[in-house]
């Protein structure tokens, strides 16, 4: 009987230690989510005008720029898939793998080529695991992401983008990341990035219509510039909002982390004290048991 | 007088943002400076100083380098790759 009660002491030692490791991870996510949201928030205005001179750039002119133009039959596109690099975020990344599961299948039937690009070791590991290829993975730093390792995979993929399609070229990209609602709605979502399609006028919706500019140098150039940029940019804000989608899916996975910990315990105490009782009962009663046969003796 | 509405923004974060009397920076053609009323113009930045002479106080000076700003019915937007106030 007393093994039966050390069993459960153990069990209540270890889960509540587990219970304090869960406690911190959930502050720390927490505390890091409000600097996560405050450094999105900080890149918006460069996205803002970004997007908004790039539009503006697109509208007043009818250039067929590469990253603009639509091929005809689109035979291979590229996916970027964001997920996280460590776990303990309940299903953050099994979402996002799950959406871009979807799509590499809606884009097979559509007989285009797939090639991933993964970002987040989870990413990675669910691909090595299957066994499956992929071009190319960056890890680390998925929950604090850096400008230039978003200009770094924007380049890859333009460039990817612009060799001829005969070449292993590209004809189209898409990002799949998630979406920061808020603290507990989180939703992966999917973004085609290339050939870039102008339809983001809400934004431009208040504004009087776009004037009509002096390019300097030529409008090409000027789009040449601007457009890996954008699509940088649009990386950027896609990685930071990830960023902050993981540390929220974080703090609620480590929280019901935390809660489920406290009922065991709770069980457990229960489980320990009812042992504890029962072996006291059966002391008392071999007790008596041995005093009565003495006495009848 | 006219003013105009300048923002500064690198790919992280606002550098700085107010009304200003004039503009010069350095474009790749060569140096370019905005006083209100200038003809909406989108150029690619080069690596240089960016001077502005805001309404009030000092001029503000910043080194800017990578890309481009835009001007349009005097609201200048300098969007930069990497965007550091001078604080001297």
């Amino acid at each position: 009987m007393g093994a039966q009660i050390r069993v459960y002491r153990q069990k209540i030692a270890s889960t509540s230690s587990m219970k304090k490791i869960f406690k911190a991870m959930e502050l720390i996510a927490t505390s890091r989510i409000g600097k996560a949201r405050s450094r999105a928030r900080a890149a918006s205005p460069y996205a803002d005008a970004i997007t908004r001179a790039v539009s503006a750039v697109a509208s007043q002119n009818d250039i067929d720029h590469v990253l603009t133009t639509k091929v005809e039959n689109p035979t291979r596109a590229a996916v970027l898939i964001l997920t996280s690099d460590r776990g303990l975020a309940g299903a953050y990344s099994t979402n996002v793998l799950k959406r871009g599961e979807a799509l590499t299948k809606r884009l097979r039937e559509d007989g285009k080529e797939i090639r991933p690009y993964l970002y987040g070791r989870k990413a990675q590991a669910f691909y090595d695991f299957r066994e499956r290829e992929y071009d190319q993975v960056w890890t680390g730093n998925t929950d604090a992401p850096e400008v230039d390792r978003a200009q770094e995979i924007g380049r890859t993929l333009v460039d990817r983008f612009l060799q001829p399609t005969e070449e292993g070229g590209v004809d189209e990209l898409y990002l799949v990341y998630t979406e920061f609602q808020s603290m507990v709605k989180q939703e992966p979502v999917v973004r085609r990035l290339l050939p870039l399609a102008f339809v983001e006028q809400d934004a431009d919706a208040k504004h009087e219509p776009t004037p009509l500019y002096d390019f300097e140098p030529a409008a090409e150039e000027v789009l040449d510039a601007l457009l890996p940029r954008y699509i940088e940019s649009k990386i950027f804000a896609a990685m930071l909002e990830a960023s902050a989608s993981e540390l929220a899916a974080r703090q609620r996975a480590m929280k019901s982390a935390a809660d489920n910990a406290d009922d065991l315990i709770k069980k457990y105490t229960l489980l320990r004290n009812n042992a504890r009782q029962a072996e006291i009962t059966q002391e008392l009663s071999e007790l008596i048991a041995g005093a009565d046969a003495l006495a009848a003796s | 007088m006219a003013e105009l509405d300048v923002q500064v923004v690198a790919s992280d974060h606002a550098v700085w943002s107010g009304a200003a009397k004039s503009v010069r920076g350095r474009t790749v053609e060569g140096d370019i400076g905005i006083l209100p009323g200038h003809t909406p113009v989108l150029s690619l930045l080069a690596e240089g100083d960016l001077v502005i002479n805001p309404v009030e106080g000092a001029p503000v000076r910043a080194r800017v380098s990578g890309g481009f700003f835009s001007v349009d019915s005097d609201q200048v937007t300098i969007v930069a790759d990497k965007a550091e106030l001078d604080e001297s």
